[in-house]
C-alpha cells in the first residue's frame, strides 16, 4: 500500500476534474474500498471547487498541491493553495439548505460544506505564509 | 453534453450520456436540458445509469433543470449509481425527487 501520494493542478474545473479521476484509480489502487473512494471523492470534489470558485480570480487560477498520507485505517488529505483565505479563517460551520417550501425555492448551491463536514471524520483548516492548508481525514474500512 | 431523448407514449426518458455531471459540466448540463424540455413533455424521466459523479454543482444543475419543467410538469430520476446516490441522500434531494430504482423496469411499462 502507498503511504504517500502527491498531486497537483491549476484551480480550474476541468483540471480538477482530470485531478479527481486521477486520484481515484490511484485510491482504488492502493485498495481501497470503492465505498470509500466515493467518500473521498466526493469530499474532495467540493473542497477544489471551493478553492477554484472563490480563491483565485477566474481569469488568474493558481496552483493547489494535493498530498496524501495513507495509513491502513485512515487517509489524511492536505490542500494548499496561495489563493485568498477562508472567511474568518475558518471553514464555515454550514448547515444544511432548508427543503421546504414550493420547488421554484429549492437551493441550487450550499452544500459543499456541509457534504465534506459529513463526509470526513476531522477537518482542519490554517493560514500559513500566505497559503490555505486545508486537511480533510477520513477513517478507512477494510475492502 | 450529449442527452438522448426516448419519448414514450406517457412519459419521455432523457438519458445522460456522460459519466459526470460535476462543476466541469453544469452549465452544458443545463443547457442541453432546456433544449430537450422545451419540446413540453408533462412526464420526464432523467436517466442517470451512466452516471458515476455528481459533485454539489452537478446537484444544483439537476434542481434547476426539475425547476425547467415547472407547472403541473414532472421531472423524477432514475438509475442512481452508487455515489450520486449518495450524494443526493446526504443533502436529502432524494426527499424532493421521485426516484426509480430500474429504469429497465419503467422503460417496459412506459412501452407496454
Amino acid at each position: 500500500m502507498a503511504d504517500s501520494i502527491r498531486l497537483d493542478c491549476i484551480a480550474t474545473e476541468s483540471d480538477v476534474r482530470d485531478l479527481l479521476i486521477d486520484l481515484r484509480a490511484r485510491l482504488l489502487a492502493a485498495t481501497l474500498s470503492v465505498e470509500d473512494c466515493g467518500t473521498i471523492e466526493i469530499a474532495l470534489a467540493e473542497a477544489l471547487n471551493n478553492i477554484v470558485e472563490h480563491a483565485f480570480p477566474s481569469d488568474a487560477p493558481g496552483r493547489i498541491a494535493l498530498r496524501l498520507h495513507l495509513s491502513p485505517a485512515r487517509l489524511r488529505c492536505e490542500l494548499r493553495d496561495q489563493g485568498t483565505a477562508l472567511p474568518g479563517l475558518a471553514p464555515p460551520d454550514s448547515s444544511l439548505p432548508e427543503l421546504t417550501g414550493p420547488p421554484e425555492t429549492l437551493p441550487e448551491g450550499g452544500f459543499g460544506w456541509s457534504l465534506i463536514r459529513t463526509l470526513t471524520e476531522r477537518l482542519h483548516y490554517e493560514r500559513h505564509d500566505g497559503e490555505n492548508r486545508l486537511t480533510l481525514e477520513f477513517n478507512l474500512r477494510p475492502s | 453534453m450529449d442527452l438522448a431523448t426516448n419519448p414514450h407514449p406517457d412519459l419521455t426518458i432523457i438519458t445522460v450520456k456522460a459519466g459526470r455531471i460535476d462543476a466541469a459540466a453544469a452549465i452544458a448540463f443545463k443547457d442541453a436540458m432546456r433544449a430537450a424540455l422545451a419540446d413540453g413533455p408533462d412526464h420526464v424521466v432523467l436517466d442517470l445509469s451512466q452516471v458515476t459523479f455528481v459533485d454539489s454543482s452537478g446537484l444544483g444543475a439537476i434542481v434547476a433543470a426539475m425547476k425547467m419543467t415547472g407547472d403541473g410538469r414532472r421531472l423524477d430520476l432514475a438509475g442512481l449509481t452508487p455515489d450520486v446516490a449518495k450524494v443526493f441522500r446526504l443533502t436529502r434531494m432524494d426527499t424532493i425527487f421521485t426516484i426509480h430504482p430500474d429504469i429497465g423496469q419503467l422503460v417496459r411499462r412506459a412501452t407496454g
